[in-house]
């Protein structure tokens, strides 16, 4: 139990759960519509400009600083909140050691933030 | 049709040490559709087995000591009515996720540590004379932590919680809307603390926001809404406390 009198050391936790929180404000603020938009209205041609999606188009969003950061936002930040919530889950479904799960939802938010770092700066400025 | 006035309860005994098992037993109580369980227990106790234990004090969920599982909810025995249960037998059993001490009363001792271990009182900002007078708090000042400082200990929460379950040593709800009720209030100068009685995996971190907790709250003390104030609390404490001169 936590508590003066006992030794009680600071869990790591926060760390994951602001990933966590800044995920849920993200996607749930932007994800709607970005399903919408990049799901159904530019692929179906409604209301869009037919160059919205175009090769062109991405790779210039991509280059731009700003748009870097949008893109690694909404992808890293998605995957931070997902892998929350699926470790608790998994955890209180005793699915597996705690390492494995850890390793198989922070892991995986860990390694496409990594990617995603790392691709946004290949594709150059 | 049957008899409204008669109602069986299967009620969970157990005498650690005695019984091998807890084990159901079953009454019929008189009168049902004019008693809460309490009255009913009360009933059974006097009339038909003085052996059973359970615990109550105020009969109007005030005091805190009547929760137990009533057809497998947590509940205050004195504010559930015997008329607005479904029909058929009502099933009372322990309080969830607490060690029986004997058939309906569980061990509270290690809830009370967890009341203790998050500072249960204000911790003045500044010592006062009697001649200074009391302590002034606006309405406001009042609203922040009042609906906290309804709770009544009842450990309901505690029952429902399956963090609580899986793992006892988590502060859990109550004594995290107890923590919120003083550190929300504006003569106290707590906060830190309290805040770092909390900050390990069994403090506020082992809470996965389920909820239940404020679903079962008799008082609507919403118990789930002080963890999260004080996740975030932690958090940021977290992080701030490298700028923070100690
Ligand atoms: S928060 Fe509600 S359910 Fe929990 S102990 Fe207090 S009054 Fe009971
Ligand atoms: S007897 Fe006091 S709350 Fe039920």
């Amino acid at each position: 139990m936590s508590g003066p009198a006992r030794d009680n050391p600071r869990s790591i936790s926060p760390i994951f759960w602001l990933l966590f929180g800044a995920g849920g404000m993200v996607s749930a603020l932007f994800g709607p519509a970005l399903i919408l938009i990049t799901g159904l209205l530019a692929p179906t041609g409604t209301g869009i400009p037919e160059s919205f999606l175009s090769y062109d188009h991405a790779l210039a969003f991509a280059r731009n600083p700003i748009g870097k950061l949008v893109l690694l936002a909404v992808i890293a930040l998605f995957f931070w909140h997902g892998a929350e919530r699926l470790f608790l889950t998994l955890k209180d479904m005793k699915a597996g050691p705690s390492l494995v799960l850890k390793l198989g939802t922070y892991g995986v938010a860990a390694a496409v933030t990594l990617a995603t770092i790392g691709l946004l700066l290949a594709i150059g400025f | 049709m049957p008899d409204p006035a008669k109602r069986e309860l299967r009620i969970l005994r157990y005498q650690p040490g005695v019984d091998a098992a807890p084990a159901f037993g079953t009454f019929w109580v008189e009168n049902a559709e004019n008693l809460s369980v309490l009255e009913a227990l009360q009933s059974i106790k006097d009339t038909l087995d003085g052996s059973l234990a359970f615990r109550w004090s105020c009969r109007m969920a005030v005091c805190g000591s009547c929760g137990m599982m009533i057809n497998g909810a947590p509940k205050l025995a004195c504010s559930t009515l015997l008329r607005d249960l479904p029909p058929g037998p009502v099933t009372v059993e322990p309080l969830n996720n607490f060690p029986i001490e004997r058939d309906l009363v569980i061990s509270v001792g290690g809830f009370v540590k967890k009341i203790e271990s998050i500072y249960p009182y204000i911790i003045p900002k500044e010592p006062r004379t009697i001649a200074q007078g009391p302590y002034l708090q606006t309405p406001a000042q009042l609203a922040a932590y009042e609906s906290f400082s309804d709770c009544i200990n009842c450990m309901l929460c505690y029952a429902a919680c399956p963090q609580f379950g899986e793992n006892p040593d988590f502060i859990g709800p109550g004594a995290m809307a107890l923590l919120q009720r003083y550190n929300g209030d504006s003569r106290d100068a707590g906060r830190q603390k309290r805040l770092d009685a909390i900050h390990g995996e069994d403090g506020v971190w082992s809470c996965t926001a389920v909820g239940i907790c404020s679903e079962v709250c008799p008082k609507s003390v919403d118990p789930a809404n002080a963890v999260n104030q004080n996740k975030t609390n932690s958090a940021f404490d977290f992080f701030l406390r490298f700028l923070r001169k100690e």
